[in-house]
Parts: C-alpha cells; sequence; structure tokens
C-alpha cells in the first residue's frame, strides 16, 4: 500500500500582516494621545483615590501655583463675554471684550486687567503675572469679585465643574481664601483636580469596592 | 505579499550569448523585529495615554452660620479632630481640647501605628458610627497636598462625615509649639 505523501510545509510564518496590524495600531494610539498643551502655570497636582475623570468641557477652574498664586480660567466664551461687559460696566475698566474672550486664563488684579490683556501670549506665563489679589491683610480678596461675576454668568445654570487645581506645594492660606470666595457666593460644592493613585490594599474603600458596592464620588 | 516577480518568464527577450543571467535574489525581507518595534510603540502609547488622565476630588462645604440653631452639633465623645501643621505633621485631639492639652498628640502621614490612617481606623472602631465626626483643621503652615491627603484619607477609610474648619488660634498656637519642641 502506498502511503499519501504529505507535502513538506514551510515554517517561516509570513509577518506581513502581523506587522499591519501592529502599525494600525500604533497609528490609532498616536492620533487618539493627546499630548498635554504646554500649560501657562505648572502645577504638580497631588495625587488621590479618586477615579472620577475631570471634565474637559464648560469648566471654571482656579488655579494655585506653587507660590501661592491664584489664577482663573474658563473655557465658555458667552459667559467670558458676559463677565467682560459686566466688568466694564461697573468697573469702567475699558477692556476689550474680544481679548478677554480669547484670553485662556486671567491672573491679575482686576485694575491691571487691561494691560494683562494686551500682552503678548509669551508674556502670559504663571511665573510672570502677580496672580490675582486674595490676600485680605493687603486689600480686596479679588476672587469673591470674580466668583461673584461667575455666578451672575452662570444664573440660572448648574455649574457642576467648578474645580480647583492647586499645587502641592502652595500653602494653606491661597486654597483657604478661594475656599472663601467660594462659600460667600454660595458655591458650596466643587471638585479639587488630583492625579490618580492606587487605593491601598485592605483599606475600607477597598473592601467596599472589592465587594462592588455603589461608591459616591 | 512582500515579493516582487523576478523571474523572467516567456521567452520573448532572448539574450544573446555570453549574457550572464543574474542572480535570483529573495526580496522576501524578515519582518520578525518589525512587528517587535510596532508592539514596543504600542505598548508605550497605551502606558502614556492611560496615566495622565486627571480626576477630579468632590468636596462639599458647610455653610458659615452665625445662627446657634442652625449649626450642626456634634457629639464630643465622637469628634476627632485633626490639625495639620508644617513638614506633614498631624496633630489630633479626641473630644474637646483638654486646657492643659493632655490629650494633644502628634501623628504622620504615614501609614505606621501613629500614622493617621490608625488613629482614624481606631476612632472609628471604637466610637458609635452616627456620633463620629472628624474635623479638620488646616494651620497657616500646612501645604496644599496635606490637605487633600486628609481628605483623601477620609475617602480610604469610609468617614462619611468630615468638614473642613477653620483653626482656632489656641490650636494654631500648641501646633506651633509642639513643632518647635520637637525640631530642637
Amino acid at each position: 500500500m502506498g502511503r499519501a505523501k504529505l507535502p513538506r510545509k514551510s515554517t517561516v510564518i509570513d509577518m506581513t500582516a502581523m506587522c499591519d496590524v501592529a502599525f494600525l495600531l500604533l497609528a490609532f494610539f498616536i492620533l487618539t494621545t493627546k499630548f498635554k498643551p504646554e500649560e501657562a502655570i505648572t502645577v504638580v497636582t497631588p495625587n488621590s483615590v479618586s477615579a472620577k475623570p475631570a471634565e474637559e468641557k464648560d469648566f471654571v477652574i482656579v488655579t494655585i501655583d506653587a507660590n501661592g498664586k491664584v489664577f482663573i480660567s474658563m473655557d465658555d466664551e458667552e459667559k467670558k463675554e458676559f463677565i467682560a461687559n459686566s466688568l466694564n460696566n461697573t468697573r469702567n475698566l475699558g477692556i476689550d471684550v474680544n481679548a478677554f474672550k480669547k484670553a485662556s486664563f486671567f491672573g491679575t488684579s482686576f485694575s491691571s486687567l487691561k494691560s494683562f490683556l494686551a500682552l503678548d501670549d509669551s508674556q502670559k506665563k504663571g511665573d510672570m503675572l502677580p496672580g490675582i489679589p486674595i490676600d485680605t491683610t493687603k486689600g480686596n480678596n479679588e476672587m469673591v469679585e470674580w466668583m461673584q461675576l461667575v455666578a451672575s454668568a452662570y444664573q440660572g445654570l448648574k455649574l457642576n465643574n467648578l474645580y480647583v487645581k492647586g499645587d502641592n506645594n502652595s500653602k494653606y492660606p491661597s486654597f483657604e481664601a478661594v475656599i472663601e470666595a467660594f462659600k460667600k457666593n454660595d458655591f458650596m460644592k466643587f471638585q479639587m483636580i488630583t492625579s490618580p493613585e492606587a487605593v491601598p490594599v485592605g483599606s475600607e474603600y477597598y473592601k467596599l469596592r472589592d465587594k462592588g458596592e455603589k461608591l459616591e464620588d | 505579499m512582500a515579493e516582487m516577480d523576478t523571474s523572467s518568464s516567456g521567452g520573448k527577450h532572448k539574450k544573446g550569448p555570453g549574457v550572464k543571467k543574474g542572480k535570483k535574489l529573495s526580496t522576501r525581507v524578515d519582518l520578525t523585529p518589525m512587528v517587535d518595534l510596532g508592539f514596543l510603540l504600542i505598548t508605550f502609547f497605551i502606558f502614556t495615554t492611560t496615566m495622565s488622565n486627571p480626576t477630579a476630588m468632590k468636596l462639599y462645604l458647610p455653610k458659615d452660620t452665625d445662627k446657634p440653631e442652625e449649626q450642626n452639633k456634634a457629639k464630643e465623645s465622637g469628634a476627632l479632630t485633626l490639625l495639620l501643621g508644617k513638614g506633614n505633621n498631624i496633630f489630633y485631639y479626641e473630644g474637646m481640647l483638654a486646657p492643659d492639652a493632655s490629650n494633644f498628640k502628634s501623628s504622620n502621614f504615614g501609614v505606621g501605628e501613629d500614622g493617621i490612617r490608625n488613629v482614624i481606623l481606631r476612632k472609628k472602631a471604637s466610637t458609635n458610627i452616627e456620633d463620629l465626626v472628624i474635623v479638620i483643621k488646616p494651620t497657616k503652615e500646612c501645604v496644599y497636598k496635606n490637605v487633600v491627603d486628609i481628605l483623601d484619607e477620609m475617602k480610604i477609610n469610609v468617614i462619611k462625615r468630615y468638614a473642613l474648619v477653620k483653626a482656632f488660634d489656641i490650636e494654631q498656637q500648641l501646633v506651633a509649639k509642639s513643632e518647635s519642641s520637637s525640631t530642637n
């Protein structure tokens, strides 16, 4: 009996298809990665176990840098226009509404806001600006007024994304002044931007989460 | 496939005598290192994308009120007051601060026996859960990181009732005094 001859197969695998897949995925990840835009104010945020991601639109962020200087930023242009107009009306600052709308953050006292807006983008850097005055021993806490403006801009609408983004090494009094400004304008709920951190193994939160219980953020 | 047809088929162009036929070289390239590189880069991008997403941590502020009937009362036995000092130091006392400051103790952000997590857990275990309230009082010397860390600690230890309150002058002084004595 003659046996059927098995054809000898080559052990070399064609890698082309795998290579295609690998580079397709690579292209996908490169395109979806959002590189951090160079920030005007450098802040190293503390870590927390919170897992709720920070929203990236319709926000108001109060930034506190390592020296305790306070800056405010918001993204809604309509609200910014409203704020610019009411500043012009009440304080007669004569600021350029369009420049105000385009500015990504504000970090000076109201009186020098006009010259701040005239600055070149390269000069709008956190360490070159004085920050919003908050020290009540040296004058007014202007954050109170800023938050008042924000409150009136968001009239009727709920501001859910009020964030504080503080630096690890900023001293507490700055944060306290910001909280004070929130409280005075009835912003009783805010969120702090942090970097994620693993929940310590064996802690109560860890056990609860392990059991699959729903935890409020 | 990564191959090209190099074989001259068909006898249309017959080479003349004496013209040597070029050796047939395979154009097949080993793609394994390229695949390796591809996946290496993929892993890199996967890791860098998920790592930099900032998270948000909620905080509810208590309402300031001057009217005593609107103030939230805390039972003395269930209160734990944490004072945040300079250089990651924490001071704490249970209930009311004794006039001679005998129940004024110090702690830190470590996870050791006298670390703040154990202090909180001991307090939690020893008091009625309904009465437990933690009062966080940051002093002027502490940094923002300390505040976030202690709020995080509330979350880790599942403390439902806590408040961020301004420290009294007497407490500020005590903290300053303990700090200077511990450094000397």
